[in-house]
């Protein structure tokens, strides 16, 4: 001990604790900066600009891209298609992983393997699952149309059924994921509350309304908001199985930022999508973080 | 619970079986990819009359596929690499150390794991073209860390955090370094959750499409999703081949899911259920 005492002495080895943790975290910090935040910061800048490469057009615009996305209708329709593009697999996907999670639950022998059969549709590359249902909606040769029983459809062609078709596609790939939170949850209920709601003589339904939903109640929250981000920045699918079309009927925000971006080459207005979406997705895990907060407080 | 009556290894069998249908549009895929061409557009029969390898022999007589796999494989194992290397100091330094701002810096990297791709994919293009990196592995591997690297932080920060602190506090007593007892205590205990880790980063950059349909130009660092999505069809769409192709492309992920099921749906649940 130098001067100043054991009081000092703390402050000075917690003093060099925080220094030691800075330097384990520099590095990281360093990556995700450059790598996440610069370009966050960029394209911010990007979005402000009328930006086209191919006729040496590069000058500061302001909100101009912002003010010309307002008045366009193929932006809004965009936007459209997002919003029902999420809210529709979302809550597909919320309904059929509860009961999905209810049927493993029940197994006595085999939820390993069944389990297996799930996930594999979520670890397979979106790309993949889009060539998969691609060849499923083929009109004349598809494994949809010979289960309807030989109907024609042209399911990715027909604007009416195009986005449909994508969205079953997305459930398909992603209700694992909602199965795979809700069944975990459901293996921590403990048994001796079935056996009681049984001996009070409650049947399935109350006893699903009663104990199970709201057990799962936050655990389900906090799926829909992972899945709604998801699904709000999803790309893959659309882009690869339907590429938009037919006639803009699949076209996300994030089709028509990307499209925007290297087939247009228009950086400026693609980047103000990108922004949008980004906006997007920061507001909805905004508002359900505090939703989970007050029901965290409430529970 | 509604079980109805049903004998119980009956009821079991019908839930096994009705997951096996949930997975029929990859099996049919795998059906396809082993079907004669002749037969490819005749349906009904659903069952060839024989199985055949062709459809193999073709996607992997052509460089293209090959090529990606390869491709894909490297890039998938150094971006695993470097966003480990990376995050465990990291998530060592959030979960033991008292940093300054820490509550801010959690924020940034949960933050990190929402953000939309379409967003940063502009000036990573621009980046990676100023630096000279356009259809390099490299580009790939930097441009996946991006949203890797935040992963990996939450989850392992979420592991350590069970790990008690007391262990290292009493081999500190025991007189052993910081960096000693973190080699020798906490590694091991943290195995699984770097187990669960790397599994997810590696799938993920395995899957990843956007930054590697916008970074890449020739066959030098096509992924397979890539390669895929841009599968030539001449005149007419090789549903045999693209099937094919497919199933290679799923092969890490399926092999990733049916023998490491634990860690990956370990890794699953922790990276949800923290908040």
């Amino acid at each position: 001990m130098s001067r100043g005492g054991p009081a000092a002495t703390v402050i000075r080895s917690q003093r060099r604790a925080s220094v030691q943790g800075l330097l384990l975290v520099t590095p990281a910090l360093f990556a995700l900066g450059a790598l996440t935040l610069y370009p966050t910061l960029w394209v911010g800048w990007l979005s402000l600009q009328r930006r086209i490469p191919i006729f040496g057009v590069e000058r500061f615009e302001g909100l101009g891209n912002f003010f010309f996305l307002a008045t366009d209708p193929r932006f809004w329709k965009a936007a459209q298609v997002t919003l029902v593009f999420t809210a529709a697999s979302v809550a597909l996907e919320l309904v059929g992983g509860v009961l999905v999670a209810l049927a493993l639950r029940g197994q006595r022998a085999g939820a390993r393997v069944g389990l297996s059969f799930l996930l594999l549709a979520w670890a397979l590359p979106s790309v993949v699952t889009a060539k998969l249902f691609e060849w499923l909606y083929n009109p004349a040769a598809g494994l949809v149309n010979f289960l309807l029983g030989g109907i024609a459809l042209n399911w990715l062609g027909d604007p009416r059924l195009a986005l449909p078709g994508l969205i079953l596609a997305d459930v398909w790939r992603t209700l694992p994921f909602v199965t795979v939170l809700c069944y975990a949850r459901l293996l921590a209920i403990p048994v001796e509350l079935y056996e009681a709601a049984q001996m009070d003589g409650a049947g399935a339904v109350a006893t699903f309304t009663r104990i199970t939903l709201p057990l799962l109640r936050r655990i389900l929250l906090i799926a829909v908001l992972f899945r709604t981000l998801d699904a709000l920045r999803s790309f893959d699918l659309m882009f690869v199985l339907t590429g938009g079309g037919p006639a803009g009927t699949t076209e996300t925000l994030t089709v028509y930022a990307y499209r925007s971006l290297f087939q247009a080459v228009q950086l400026g207005l693609g980047s103000a999508v990108g922004v949008v979406v980004f906006a997007l997705v920061m507001l909805v895990a905004w508002g359900y973080l505090r939703a989970l907060r007050h029901e965290g407080l409430a529970a | 619970m509604g079980r109805a009556g049903l004998p119980r290894s009956l009821r079991d069998w019908a839930v096994l079986l009705a997951l096996l249908a949930y997975a029929t549009p990859f099996f049919w895929q795998l059906l396809t990819s082993l079907k004669p061409e002749a037969e490819l557009m005749v349906l009904p029969p659903l069952f060839p009359s024989r199985l055949t390898w062709e459809h193999y022999r073709v996607v992997l007589g052509q460089s293209v596929m090959l090529r990606a796999l390869v491709n894909s494989l490297g890039v998938g194992v150094i971006t695993t690499v470097l966003a480990l290397g990376l995050g465990i100091f990291g998530a060592y330094g959030i979960a033991r150390y008292p940093i300054p701002g820490k509550a801010l810096l959690l924020l940034l990297i949960v933050g990190g794991t929402a953000f939309p791709q379409i967003a940063t994919v502009s000036p990573l293009y621009l980046l990676m073209r100023a630096l000279s990196l356009r259809d390099t592995w490299l580009a790939l591997i930097l441009a996946n860390t991006s949203f890797a690297l935040p992963l990996v932080i939450w989850l392992l920060t979420g592991f350590l955090q069970e790990i008690p602190v007391g262990l290292e506090e009493a081999a500190s007593v025991d007189g052993a370094s910081r960096p000693r007892a973190f080699r020798w205590i906490v590694l091991p205990l943290l195995a699984p959750g770097l187990a669960s880790a790397s599994l997810l980063t590696f799938l993920f950059s395995w899957n990843e499409f956007l930054f590697a349909y916008t970074f890449t130009a020739t066959e030098a660092s096509r992924t397979v999703p890539v390669a895929l999505a841009l599968f030539p069809g001449v005149f007419e769409v090789p549903w045999g081949d693209i099937a094919a192709a497919s199933i290679l492309a799923s092969i890490p992920p399926v092999a990733l899911v049916v023998g490491l099921q634990r860690y990956l749906v370990r890794g699953l649940l922790s990276g949800a259920l923290r908040e």
